[in-house]
């Protein structure tokens, strides 16, 4: 396997809402920030980005995300209807076969034109889910209820996983939602859609963020101490709800295993868990549930910002930075696309 | 007892959304219901784009901050006619969608050709802008009614693609 790794990271800060500018807009300033900073803007020979036009609901939105980058001379470039941590996925194949030695990855995404939840429905399947409208929370909602009846957690384990996401968030300059709360403050609160409290939900985020992968010594080049990553994988599961067991995540068991995270101790996880409940299933599928040492989510995650098809690319960003600021000698960085965490994406990246 | 099998179901989808122009689009928005053409000069490659885009120059990648004014007449530079209806067309059949390069822009702007009959437009005849009436006017395209001829010579089509190109 071909060394590459993440040798710069950038975002937008995350806000409910970008009154003023567009896509383009927001996501410029992102794009060259991670660009000038990796100093490898001319051996960057593809370009990958991850959208959805549902957002915005103009087809081909996509496109417009190019007019960002100044795709002159003509270039060679990828897009992914998805989270950008499967466009950082694509361009990570493309280092692998060894044309290019560096790749610029992007996402981004404003939730706040429409109303996501009923937008977000729109990913069930188009004949039997999809008419229902049921919405995002619902669907999440569901998962919750299944786990909690199963008897794998409880409601006070969701609502930690609420306080220390937003408790963490207050160190984080581009979150979104950053307090202190208690647990008991947030079992206090009445149901947004039972079993889930607003807390356990994510705030609705308007963001973007943008990735500079590199190849062996373009890497080491372009910063002291870049992320390599030692291991990437995605697995996906049934797309209709009813066939699968909501209570686990055996796609990022999957994930995780083929990606070689239990070979050794890690130091930070950042999981894109939007729920709380979430959260939990991913610790279990992940063996992150004790405390192991490993630091869950330092940037408070989903729940402190959710810039949908960024938020998974922050994930990554955020582990990496870790790394690259010699904080952390080994992370995990987790991705999730569809309902009830559907399609699951792990990526270990080492300091060494 | 035979059981029809299900053919077809309509499972009827509606999502209302709040479009956000950005900066650049928003300028020239206003710049219409002032009853001006604004462009916008790329820093880097001074190609002055029209049509309030994304706000970036698309060649280079950056913003573009420069306004420039422009005048409302141009040159068409392709088009072609409509001779099918669809669904929320308000305008009747033939018309024709053209591109026109306003003077002084570099990138054309589409617009509808009308106070002529279909099969004279051509590449590179001269055309004005028509307005709405002052009090009707809105940051919105239609306040630009249509483009029409204004009678004057052709310009060199080959010199303004050749223009175009090399900007």
């Amino acid at each position: 396997m071909r060394d590459v790794a993440v040798v710069s990271f950038a975002q937008a800060p995350s806000v409910r809402r970008e009154p003023e500018r567009n896509e383009v807009e927001i996501l410029m300033p992102v794009v060259a920030e991670a660009v000038d900073r990796s100093g490898i803007k001319d051996k960057i020979g593809f370009t990958c980005s991850g959208s959805c036009d549902y957002l915005a609901g103009q087809p081909f939105a996509f496109v417009w995300g190019l007019e960002a980058i100044g795709a002159w001379p003509p270039i060679r470039e990828s897009h992914v209807e998805m989270d950008g941590a499967w466009a950082l996925y694509e361009a990570w194949v493309l280092l692998q076969e060894g044309e290019i030695d560096a790749a610029l990855v992007y996402g981004f995404g404003k939730s706040s034109p429409g109303k996501l939840r009923d937008v977000m429905a729109l990913q069930l399947d188009p004949y039997y889910l999809a008419p229902l409208w049921v919405d995002s929370v619902s669907v999440a909602a569901l998962q919750a209820r299944a786990m909690l009846d199963a008897g794998a957690h409880t409601e006070r384990e969701m609502a930690e996983v609420a306080a220390r996401s937003r408790r963490d968030a207050m160190g984080n300059p581009n979150a979104q939602v950053a307090m202190e709360q208690s647990a008991d403050e947030i079992l206090s609160e009445p149901y947004l859609v039972s079993p889930l409290r607003v807390s356990d939900c994510p705030p609705i985020t308007d963001g973007a963020a943008a990735v500079v992968l590199a190849a062996g010594d373009v890497a080491r080049e372009a910063t002291a101490r870049p992320a390599w990553i030692r291991g990437i994988e995605h697995r996906v599961e049934a797309h209709y709800l009813g066939v699968r067991d909501l209570t686990r995540s055996p796609s990022t068991e999957r994930a995780a295993q083929a990606a070689g995270a239990a070979n050794d101790k890690i130091d930070v996880a950042e999981l894109l868990a939007p729920f709380t409940h979430q959260e939990l299933i991913l610790r279990d599928a992940l063996e992150l549930a004790k405390p192991n040492g490993t630091k869950i989510n330092p940037s408070g995650g989903a729940l402190a910002a959710n810039p949908v098809m960024a938020a998974g690319l922050i994930r990554i960003g955020e582990a990496a930075t870790r790394i690259m600021a010699g904080e952390a000698d080994r992370a995990l960085a987790h991705a999730t696309s569809g309902p009830c965490l559907q399609q699951n994406l792990v990526c270990v990246l080492e300091g060494v | 007892m035979t059981v029809e099998p299900v053919e077809i179901i309509r499972t009827p989808i509606r999502l209302e959304y709040d479009y956000t122009p950005g900066g650049a689009r928003s300028r020239f928005l206003r710049g219409l219901e002032q009853g001006k053409i604004l462009g916008e000069r790329c820093p880097s490659c001074h190609k002055v784009y029209v049509g309030g885009g994304s706000g970036a120059c698309a060649r280079c990648g950056v913003p573009c901050t420069d306004v420039v004014p422009l005048p409302d007449t141009g040159t068409v530079t392709t088009f072609c006619v409509v001779n099918l209806p669809f669904a929320g067309a308000t305008i009747e059949i033939p018309y024709t969608s053209a591109s026109i390069l306003i003077d002084g822009a570099d990138i054309p702007l589409m617009a509808l050709i009308q106070e002529c009959p279909a099969d004279h437009v051509r590449m590179g005849m001269r055309v004005e802008a028509v307005w709405v009436p002052d009090d009707e006017r809105a940051p919105t395209m239609d306040t630009i009614r249509y483009f029409r001829p204004t009678g004057e010579s052709d310009a060199p089509i080959d010199d303004v693609l050749k223009k175009m190109r090399d900007a």
